[in-house]
């Protein structure tokens, strides 16, 4: 199964070459047309595997990565990441698409591809890993590339802000989940979700357990905008429209579903597992939907929406997980249509937001503001946007003939069978699940309604908009063309996609249910008339009778007080740490060299100090030690001799040559302990250190005899003692240290393993080479960090960035 | 001020080539001998900027025309890219592998992706300890 490494690995590679090529691809056409081949091909590439995945089959493949720590890259194709890597190269494309007539050429091409290729692979990489870690490093990598996206026109204060807020919360999320995936290894010895989920029994007992799914749903909280972690989403709407398409409707957002669905094997069946991914689902499905209405922004609106939307699906997987508390039984299948509505409502979603959010650009784009109370009387002007818009809305309403109607009725459906289980202590609690439920849809049913008509019925208002209107090009029209013809297509033929795409998926997250064709309910547009045809009537009514009301009661939303906002508590939890920081900071950065050694160097004594006297350490057994010739003791006294001078020396340049003087004779003791590598490194990087004196020598004012306090001069004395001290007393240690096995038989064999003898060279090439990478990484990293400190200082005309 | 820096020169002139056949010299005998990717770069590096010490920036920048910047991203780029590089092969990260070649004249040889790794570190070393040090001594 080398495709699934390709479809990870190519979209890296092409935003590697992108700095490399744009300079020429950009003279030929827009850099989009080129980019658009990569989402398009690795579409084309998982698509061929649709009929496999349908049949049941699923593709593993491992590449050891460090298999001696039990991180291997695998990659992992089963109907639950299909659907996921179908939507994140499908909907990628047409975003690519949609952006090159979206984005002009003016525009910073080549850093917004390059982004947005690093973004798709991260994405790929999460939904395609089934090791843990590695799943880890693409979801924070999914974070970073977001950052970058969001902050696309950075000259923007409001950019910067959105995408700082973005990257903090999903970072924070980020990391507890790190900390769940820890726990989950420990507990099972795996880092493999795949072993996790085959050994869950086992694991179900340990302590901690249960920690570590309240850490992981942080995570996917965070990731997904669920309530109170939501407050990100509508800042970082700051971002270009065609990111905020791809990002916050198809991709990013979906990622903590995807572990959601991912882990409810793991998980489900877990009481707190369904409180909390139910509870804050419909929390933030109702908040979500409640607060779109009073939004003036297009784009806001949507971004609310697609809040609640997440937490439609999130609270439908939470009601899937009593299936796994059931496990196999007739009327079971009752409760795993939950999970498969939130497959199905997954997909609608991405097809019908995903319009909406590029209907929403082409309206900024042709008109040249988003504000609902500037627009009105596009009907005439935009025909084609306006069906879109239809399309969509309606769908995102519920009604038919579109597919977020299939999808709703479902919802409605799984929330009224929930009332009837008999576990998880769900008594008179769950009437209130389809209460809820209802009533967030009918808030939907309103804001797709304002969204609609505010920006394409009523007057044209020509002197509150920028340009005059007209219909956009057809290539923007393209995408969400696309994407309402599949809204339409979904809703006249849902057993298609049932069949090929969630019926395996449903297979992922019920792996221990024997047939996946009892799972997949047979999706009917009539399904008769029941309660929740009912209930989708009444929402219409009612819906309908507060849109025509809504004036007279939108002023209801100035109950709640500004003040008292997530977004106010966000802020204020920022500046406190800033200003805690900056104060902490400010008081042991005092700017005085001495006092940051004086630091290290506690710090050093007390930690290795410590570890030796706290854990026995220091085991002294001289009889081991060989004698020592006597011009090794000459060695000695000269660099004794040389240590005492340079404290009491009057002049830097004397100083200086004292402790060349020190650094050579080390120099001479690896020569005499043949150590011929050390010695080299020793006296080149001595040379190299005394020339990088003599270049800042100049600027350094002449040396001053210390006037310091008697009490500091002590303690300065004692902690330069100490550390003398601790250094040898490591010196004398080690030599006695027995209490591990000798690694050098190891290397006795580094000729067969590594073909070097250089004992010293296949050490850091071969045995322990990962170190070797990394500190190159952080060598190149300190070069750059120098280069820009001294080179780049802010030019005077940069300062009104700050607008 | 026009310092006087006649003997400085001369030996620079005779010593550079010197110092920088030993670093090449110490970057292939890495394997066997003393020596490697990291202080063959460190001896190239020094060998540098005694020419940068000797001379002007203007007149080494001529003879060596490079981005020191990029010269360290490239090897930092190699040295990852031989890590990663092994998993097409379907063997762990960075794992290397070194093979015996007979070549005319010199004889049997050995080769081995290590090299290309050294070379990584070494090309990061030079560009690293260069650009630091031409960043320094450039700012006012």
């Amino acid at each position: 199964m080398v495709t699934v490494l390709i479809a990870i690995l190519f979209p890296f590679v092409c935003a590697a070459l992108i700095p490399l090529l744009y300079r020429r691809l950009r003279r030929v056409s827009h850099l989009g047309w080129f980019v658009l081949a990569v989402p398009f091909i690795l579409f084309l590439l998982l698509a061929r595997y649709i009929p496999q995945i349908a049949e049941g089959k699923t593709f593993i493949h491992t590449y050891e990565w460090i298999p001696s720590f039990n991180i291997n890259f695998t990659t992992y194709l089963d109907g639950l990441s299909m659907i996921f890597g179908l939507l994140i190269t499908g909907v990628g494309s047409l975003v690519i698409l949609y952006s090159i007539f979206y984005l002009s050429t003016k525009e910073s091409l080549h850093h917004f591809y390059c982004y947005l290729l690093l973004f798709m692979g991260a994405m790929l990489g999460v939904v395609f890993s089934d090791n843990l870690m590695v799943l880890y490093t693409f979801w924070e990598l999914t974070s970073v590339s977001s950052f970058l996206l969001i902050a696309f026109w950075h000259h923007r204060k409001a950019s910067r802000a959105g995408a700082r807020k973005a990257m903090t919360i999903t970072v924070f999320g980020g990391l507890s989940m790190l900390a769940g995936f820890l726990m989950l290894f420990v507990a099972s010895g795996s880092f493999s979700i795949r072993e996790i989920i085959a050994n869950v029994e086992v694991i179900r007992d340990h302590t901690l357990f249960t920690p570590a799914l309240i850490l992981i749903l942080i995570g996917a909280f965070t990731k997904s905008a669920q309530f109170p972690f939501h407050i990100w989403l509508p800042d970082a709407m700051e971002a270009p429209t065609p990111v905020s398409a791809y990002l916050h409707s198809a991709t990013m957002v979906k990622a903590g579903i995807y572990l959601v669905a991912r882990f409810s094997p793991v998980f489900g069946g877990e009481a707190i597992w369904f409180w909390l991914v139910s509870v804050i689902g419909l929390a933030t499905l109702f908040w979500g939907s409640f607060n779109a209405v009073r939004q003036t922004d297009l784009k806001a609106l949507l971004a609310f929406s697609t809040i609640s939307q997440l937490g439609l699906i999130m609270s439908l997987f939470g009601l899937g997980s009593v299936g796994h508390y059931y496990g196999y039984a007739e009327n079971t299948i009752l409760y795993t249509q939950a999970s498969f509505a939130a497959l199905f409502h997954l997909v609608n979603h991405s097809t019908f937001k995903g319009a909406l959010f590029m209907m929403v650009g082409i309206v900024d784009h042709e008109v040249g503001t988003r504000d609902i109370r500037r627009l009105g009387g596009l009907m005439a002007l935009m025909p084609v946007t306006f069906t879109i818009a239809v399309i969509g809305g309606f769908s995102m309403a519920g009604l038919p003939p579109f597919n977020g109607f299939l999808s709703k009725e479902m919802f409605f459906a799984a929330m009224l069978a929930i009332r009837n289980v008999e576990a998880f202590s769900i008594t008179e609690v769950g009437l209130l699940f389809p209460i809820i439920a209802w009533v967030a849809s009918i808030f939907t049913f309103v804001y797709s309604l304002i969204l609609i008509s505010r920006t394409f019925f009523g007057k044209l208002q020509p002197d509150k908009i920028d340009k005059k209107p007209h219909e956009a090009p057809i290539g923007m029209l393209i995408s969400p063309i696309i994407l309402s013809i599949l809204v339409v297509g979904i809703f006249f033929f849902p057993n298609v996609l049932g069949h090929y795409i969630l019926e395996p998926a449903m297979a992922s997250i019920y792996p221990t249910f024997p047939s996946t064709s009892e799972l997949t309910p047979h999706i009917h547009a009539w399904h008769g008339i029941n309660a929740e045809l009912l209930m989708t009537l009444g929402v219409i009514i009612i819906g309908a009778i507060l849109f025509k009301t809504l004036k007279s009661w939108k002023p209801l939303y100035r109950i709640f007080s500004q003040k008292y906002t997530f977004n106010t508590y966000y802020n204020r939890l920022i500046e406190m740490s800033e200003n805690g920081s900056a104060k902490l900071t400010n008081r042991y950065m005092t700017g005085n060299l001495t006092h940051y050694f004086i630091y290290i160097y506690v710090f050093f004594v007390a930690l290795i100090a410590g570890y030796f006297i706290w854990s026995d350490a220091i085991v002294f057994d001289f009889a081991k030690d060989s004698t020592f010739e006597s011009y090794e003791l000459i060695l000695v006294f000269v660099m004794v001799f040389a240590a005492i001078w340079m404290i009491f020396a009057k002049g830097r340049v004397t100083a200086m040559l004292l402790n060349g003087v020190l650094g050579y004779s080390i120099a001479f003791f690896f020569v005499i302990f043949r150590a011929p590598d050390l010695a080299l490194t020793q006296l080149v990087v001595e040379s190299v250190t005394t020339a990088l004196f003599l270049l800042c020598f100049k600027y350094l004012p002449d040396l001053m005899p210390e006037s310091a306090h008697k009490r500091i001069q002590w303690s300065n004395a004692t902690i330069s003692i100490l550390v003398g001290a601790t250094v040898t007393l490591i010196g004398l240690a080690v030599v006695h240290f027995d209490r591990f096995e000798p690694v050098s038989t190891y290397f006795n064999d580094a000729y067969e393993l590594a073909g070097g003898s250089n004992i010293v060279n296949t050490i850091l090439g071969d045995f322990r080479a990962f170190d070797t990478m990394l500190e190159v990484v952080v060598l190149l990293i300190a070069g750059l960090g120098v280069y820009t400190l001294t080179k780049l200082k802010p030019r005077k005309e940069k300062t009104d960035h700050e607008n | 001020m026009k310092i006087n820096d006649v003997i400085l020169r001369t030996v620079t002139k005779a010593v550079v080539f010197i110092i920088l056949t030993l670093g090449v010299y110490l970057f292939f005998a890495g394997h066997h001998a003393p020596g490697g990717g990291f202080i063959g770069g460190l001896v190239l590096a020094s060998g540098i900027v005694l020419l940068y010490l000797a001379y002007d920036i203007e007149t080494v920048h001529k003879g060596m025309p490079f981005d020191f910047k990029k010269m360290a991203a490239l090897g930092v780029l190699l040295a990852t890219g031989t890590a990663i590089g092994s998993l097409f092969f379907d063997v762990p990260f960075l794992t290397q592998a070194h093979t015996y070649i007979d070549v005319p004249i010199f004889g049997e040889m050995g080769f081995s992706t290590v090299t290309i790794f050294e070379a990584g570190v070494a090309l990061t070393v030079v560009g690293v300890v260069v650009t630091i040090i031409l960043s320094i001594s450039e700012d006012e």
